[in-house]
């Protein structure tokens, strides 16, 4: 990217972070927060989304016989199926059907995807959107924002300021209910006037040809009530096989999406339906006394939508993609989502961490490329996914096919060899980044001289300018003394024969060369609960490259950080990690890059190090080994992955149980995200993210307590927020 | 029916600011006219023994849909778990009758009150296989949050009440 497009960018962020993060940020949040309450009070939500998984799986492994299925039993209820290729092939059909007469539609992005609105106006008919948000977009001439509440960005002063401009009404609109109320009626009028009732459909069943709808208006209901031609617009990849299919997704949608234990309405329309209808027809209003019409001769067209979706299926990267139900949870537990929106983080239609793999799919990668690179890999979206879809990963994946500058280069894992693996095309940035090893060595060697030159004007300004390195942002500063030449010439202080358990502790590159206090710190507390640890010396983990989208580097990384632990793991030895993500590595992101026996060998035997010290002292080491904390406050802020591998806790449990009087932070990520918030286009978003942690830690209650983190971002973001300095929770437990 | 699964749909229907009526069929004339707000729309009801009053218009034009204040429609299921009722029909005008009024009152009978979301699913796929073009799962009332606060009544009713028909 050159400095100009950095620039740009980063201005298109300012403007929405400015414009429209208010009103995302507070309805995100209250989403994010109600799903985590709805799904705890499931007792099965872990089974439930297997269940719902696997059913994905089986349905898109048999796609093309499911579509055969609902068609036949569409056409056998008296209903046409339609297979569009693509969306020019839909809206040709749908103009044919809708023929010029009045249509009113219910919320469907899969309409959007197609925009099927401009084309049925071309065609001379009258569209109308019965959803409250999407007729807020259609009166704004707008954009969704989010998949599910498409106007998330814009306040009810806005939208009272939009409607009375628009609408002039007699009184002034202001409050929620008054907009509501006002919306209701006009849309009650065109739904009268209506002939043709389009709506999407959340799923479609295979054997008896039913559409799933869920809402809560009760537009969709009265878009196919009301109307004489129902219109249901799907990707094919909505296609269940059966009614009892069904239950698990009812049971997660709602919950996963907007926080709701069930929206108001769940339709199950078996069409053609039949409701009494109002017939339509130009001269109806409201007050009218007509007569309501007889249902039993409704037209129902179902057209499935390819576009894309099959070749989607064909990729082994991109087919989990076809999973997705499009709850907005990925989006709505996104810290990077949750602050600048979907019309940032998002393509020509889809927003949110999926949507990199929905843009791929149906609009081509350029438009995946346009945002791909918010997703910080943090991982909290991925428990959140009610079908399990590894959403980091598929940005991952198409980062690395948006560095090669071609569409599908599905043999990407087993390309060869290159200095750094990946091709020539790779950005600057993105190399500088993901070979942060390289430079860490660099500078540790060069220290602390290569510091003093890296700090200084003159290079900051040159690093920004090629590099897009902020220089707003501190960088870290090399250590001349890498840990691994510490213990080197220290060696271990337990012997053998004494000891609990033998430990490798990997030495993470941050802790190696940047962060060695807490490398030292670590080794300190092992010992002093009798763990006999040695540091192999291991390289980067492949973290960083796999970040930037450089999975062949990453790849390589992994399989040396495996050779260099593998006699450790063999002779028994546990595997202890300082670093959150290079433990996520080993534990997640491993299983696609090691042969399966290596994966599984690594991963069975490695701890976070606050995790490993919890498990010594449940098996009888004793706390009173360590420092008392004697009741001194502490803020603590887990890792975003730490946290995805459910390992907050241990950190927590160690240190009250050693004393300490702990509170924890509950945002979903520091917004640092390794390289993220160093890039000059994202630094301001960075800060932006940033900022509601350091809110969290300047409270009444929290503004005075000692600040901890386990992340080495989360602890340079830390540094920057506050004016206290933060530290690794493990220093808290260290006899220095 | 053991009492459970009743016991905890009231109190998911109390969860989510739903009435709960429990009456009989031969109190159920009075227990509803004190929820007939007029002008009422209804659809008949398919019970033994109980029937709605004349005042409630089953035959309803298009005026008086808009104008309902009150719509009462039987309901297939209950699902206890959630609070919901299950609308199924068409022909007879479930639909709109459900929707356009400002107050939906549903009635169930105690028998087909379901315990939760797995047993109501293999329930509504019977019915589909045998036939039910239309069913609606309805929990609460319509409700939307697209207008910058939460608003009851969207596009269809603002309250719902849930008459249960228990055997005497």
């Amino acid at each position: 990217m050159s400095a100009d497009n950095r620039r740009r960018k980063a201005e298109h962020i300012r403007h929405l972070l400015d414009t429209e993060g208010d009103s995302v940020h507070e309805n995100t949040r209250v989403f994010n927060e109600g799903r985590y309450e709805s799904t705890a009070a499931l007792d099965d939500y872990e089974a439930l989304k297997d269940e719902a998984r696997g059913i994905k799986e089986d349905a898109i492994e048999r796609l093309p016989a499911l579509i055969d299925e609902v068609t036949e039993a569409i056409e056998e209820n008296g209903g046409t199926v339609y297979l569009a290729d693509d969306a020019a092939d839909a809206n040709r059909y749908i103009s044919e059907v809708v023929d010029g007469r009045n249509a009113v539609k219910s919320k469907s992005m899969t309409s959007e995807e197609i925009e099927v609105n401009e084309a049925l106006e071309a065609s001379g008919a009258n569209v109308w959107e019965t959803d409250l948000a999407e007729f807020v977009l259609q009166v704004a001439d707008e954009a969704p924002s989010h998949i599910v509440a498409p106007a998330i960005h814009k306040s009810r002063e806005e939208i009272a300021a939009l409607f009375n401009e628009v609408f002039e009404p007699d009184e002034e609109l202001e409050t929620a209910e008054e907009l509501t109320r006002f919306a209701r009626e006009y849309l009650g009028e065109k739904i009268l006037d209506a002939e043709v009732g389009m709506t999407g459909a959340n799923f479609v069943t295979a054997d008896t040809g039913t559409l799933a709808l869920v809402t809560s208006e009760g537009n969709a209901r009265k878009c196919v009530q009301a109307t004489d031609t129902h219109i249901a617009v799907a990707g094919v990849e909505k296609v269940v096989p059966s009614v009892e299919d069904l239950q698990p997704f009812v049971e997660l949608i709602g919950r996963s999406g907007t926080g709701q234990d069930i929206t108001s309405y769940v339709s199950l329309f078996t069409p053609p339906g039949d409701s009494p209808t109002f017939g339509g027809g130009d001269e109806v209003g409201p007050g009218d006394d007509r007569e309501l019409g007889p249902g039993d001769d409704r037209d129902f067209h179902l057209v499935l939508i390819d576009n894309g979706r099959m070749e989607m299926r064909e990729d082994d990267q991109l087919r989990e993609t076809l999973y997705c139900i499009r709850c907005s949870a990925c989006a709505n537990s996104c810290a990077n989502f949750q602050h600048v929106g979907g019309h940032a983080f998002g393509g020509e239609t889809y927003s949110g961490g999926i949507a990199t793999g929905w843009e791929a799919g149906v609009h081509g990668q350029d438009s995946a490329a346009e945002f791909n690179d918010l997703c910080t890999g943090c991982s909290r979206c991925v428990n959140q996914c009610p079908v399990k879809i590894d959403i980091p990963w598929i940005n991952t994946v198409v980062r690395d096919r948006i560095n090669r500058g071609k569409d599908g280069d599905l043999d990407f894992l087993v390309e060869g060899l290159t200095p750094d693996e990946e091709p020539g095309g790779v950005d600057p940035q993105k190399r500088l980044f993901g070979n942060f090893d390289t430079l860490a060595k660099l500078g540790s060697a060069f220290a602390p001289l290569s510091n003093w030159v890296a700090q200084a004007g003159p290079a900051r300004s040159v690093m920004e300018r090629t590099l897009g390195v902020d220089s707003r942002r501190e960088l870290p500063a090399f250590e001349r003394e890498s840990l691994v030449d510490w213990f080197e010439e220290r060696g271990p202080r337990v012997g053998p024969d004494e000891a609990r358990r033998r430990v490798a502790l990997y030495p993470d590159t941050y802790t190696n060369y940047v962060r060695t206090e807490r490398g030292k710190a670590a080794v300190r507390v092992l010992e002093a609960l009798d763990v006999r640890v040695d540091i192999p010396a291991a390289g980067e983990s492949g973290r960083a490259p796999l970040s930037q989208g450089m999975v062949a580097t990453a790849q390589s990384n992994a399989e040396a950080v495996y050779d260099a632990l593998a006699p450790a793991v063999a002779a028994g030895r546990d595997v202890v990690v300082i670093e959150p993500s290079d433990l996520a590595m080993f534990n997640r992101e491993y299983e696609r890059l090691l042969e399966e026996d290596s994966y599984e060998a690594l991963d069975g035997n490695s701890y976070e190090i606050m995790e490993y010290v919890y498990g010594l002292l449940e098996n009888g080491a004793s706390i009173d080994a360590l420092p008392d904390g004697d009741g001194e406050e502490v803020a603590y802020h887990s890792h975003c992955q730490q946290r995805t591998l459910g390992l907050e806790p241990h950190t927590v449990a160690v240190l009250e149980d050693a004393g300490f009087d702990v509170t924890t932070s509950d945002v979903e990520c520091c917004g640092m995200a390794g390289s993220f918030g160093y890039k000059s286009e994202y630094y301001e978003l960075s800060m932006d993210v940033g900022e509601s942690l350091g809110d969290q830690f300047t409270t009444d209650d929290t503004a005075d307590r000692t600040v901890v983190a386990s992340g080495t971002s989360c602890l340079e973001q830390l540094d920057a927020l506050l004016t206290r300095r933060p530290a690794h929770p493990v220093r808290l437990l260290d006899e220095r | 029916m053991s009492a459970e699964p009743i016991t905890t749909f009231e109190s998911s229907l109390d969860e989510i600011g739903v009435d709960l009526v429990r009456t009989t069929a031969d109190r159920f004339e009075s227990a509803l006219a004190a929820l007939l707000d007029p002008p009422a729309i209804g659809v008949p009801l398919p019970f033994a023994d109980v029937s709605l009053p004349d005042e409630v218009e089953t035959d309803p034009t298009v005026a008086d849909l808009e104008a309902a204040e009150t719509g009462v429609t039987a309901a297939g299921y209950g699902i206890a778990d959630y609070g919901s009722v299950v609308i199924q029909g068409g022909a007879d005008g479930e639909e709109p009758v459900s929707l356009y009024a400002d107050h939906h009152v549903a009635v169930v009978a105690a028998s087909d009150v379901l315990p939760d979301m797995d047993a109501a699913f293999d329930r509504l796929a019977e019915d589909i296989r045998g036939g039910t073009g239309q069913a609606i799962v309805a929990t609460g009332p319509s409700a939307t949050a697209d207008m910058g606060a939460l608003v009851k009544g969207a596009h269809g009713p603002m309250d719902v009440t849930v008459v249960l028909l228990e055997d005497a």
